[in-house]
């Protein structure tokens, strides 16, 4: 349900103003989210000064010079540093977005980095990922068949092929799901774009025998439903997907079975 | 605490195998009401500045009856799909179940009141 203010103990208070660095000439200032479920206390923003020249491009670069540098207990995830992996997917300045193939010059003023919004918070920058990873496994994401026909490869002609352009390439990230006003509001029942866009994806692979099965599965007001075209999720992919007209493509199918 | 697993958490009761239809109707009265919507304002703005009398002779003529009955009709309907629609959304448990109710309720209360007034003037 739709919630306009924070808890108190999770309203974000005024951090740690760490030191700029010596000598340098071209400093930038990093306001960042932090949170420590061990200390009790309320989130906080601290702000962290680095010296650009002495700084990789991208906000990745500048995160783990930050923790390699000032502050150890900075924690956030990584781990490809291409965006492939999605790990680093966060907030900076609004956006949702990944760490890695986020340019600092893209960004004006203060660098603000927050963990992706309206989810519960692990640690610092790292959100608590498990519903949305298990939303993703209840759309049976791998290719369903009910023959043994051919018993060798499953070809797929070069046309049904190009239909999964666009889909196969999402790295669940969750910048989408999360950008998105319905699964902040509804994400106990409502699936959210990374889910449908993977559920589209074997959904529309012609290898696949469990068609009507997964539209069965998310016939439904909320599953599928309560996405009102908003198109966050489209604007803030950082692969430059388009989930909003995945689903409509499933809400095609759905209404070809009606009418 | 629940001792629940995710899987359990995310699938919760399976789908409820209902949806297509409201997407479809609301697409359906969406396009009707485009055109119902204008051409009634038009027929009524005219009525409206033209004198009690007038207007009451506007509205016993078929067409503009029937379409103001229609329109009510369909707006209402549209109204009451979208509305139950946005109150899912930002409130739950009984309150959620209350504000349908009372919205159903207005609906059909409008929706009665409005066909009274047309047929009164019409027939």
């Amino acid at each position: 349900m739709v919630q306009f203010t924070l808890p108190k103990n999770s309203k974000i208070r005024t951090g740690k103003t760490w030191p700029k660095p010596e000598g340098a000439t071209n400093v930038r200032a990093f306001k960042i989210y932090r949170w420590d479920p061990d200390t009790g206390e309320n989130p906080r923003v601290d702000t962290y000064y680095l010296d650009m020249d002495k700084c990789g491009p991208m906000v990745l670069d500048a995160l783990i010079k930050i923790k390699n540098e000032i502050d150890t207990t900075l924690t956030f995830r990584r781990s490809c540093r291409e965006g492939i992996c999605g790990s680093c997917a966060m907030n900076i300045d609004g956006i949702n977005t990944l760490a890695c193939i986020y340019g600092l010059d893209e960004i004006k003023g203060d660098v603000k980095i927050y963990p992706l919004p309206h989810m519960p918070v692990v640690k610092d920058l790292i959100p608590d990922l498990t519903h949305f990873y298990a939303q993703h496994a209840s759309i049976m994401p791998w290719l369903e068949t009910k023959t043994n026909r051919p018993e060798k490869e499953w070809k797929q002609s070069i046309e049904d092929r190009k239909k999964l352009d666009g889909l196969y390439e999402c790295v669940m990230c969750a910048s989408c799901s999360t950008a998105c006003p319905s699964y902040w509001w509804n994400s106990d029942r409502y699936l959210g774009p990374a889910a449908l866009l993977h559920a589209y994806r074997w959904i529309i692979d012609s290898r696949d025998e469990a068609t009507g099965e997964r539209l069965d599965g998310l016939e439904d007001p909320f599953k599928l439903y309560r996405c009102h075209t908003i198109m966050n999720c489209t604007k803030t992919c950082p692969k430059g997907l388009n989930p909003a007209k995945a689903i409509a493509e499933i809400k095609k199918m759905m209404l070809n079975r009606h009418v | 605490m629940r001792y629940l697993t995710d899987r359990k958490r995310a699938v919760g009761k399976g789908s409820a195998h209902t949806g297509a239809e409201h997407h479809w109707y609301m697409m359906v009265s969406s396009v009707a009401l485009a055109f119902m919507v204008p051409t009634f304002l038009i027929i009524f703005g005219r009525a409206l500045g033209s004198g009690y009398e007038s207007a009451l002779a506007t509205f016993e003529r078929p067409f503009p009856a029937i379409l103001a009955g229609l329109t009510l009709f369909v707006g209402m309907q549209h109204f009451h799909k979208g509305a139950r629609v946005m109150l899912e959304d930002y409130t739950s448990g009984t309150t959620r179940k209350l504000l349908i109710m009372l919205v159903v309720g207005l609906t059909y209360a409008l929706t009665a009141a409005g066909i009274f007034g047309i047929a009164k003037i019409a027939l």
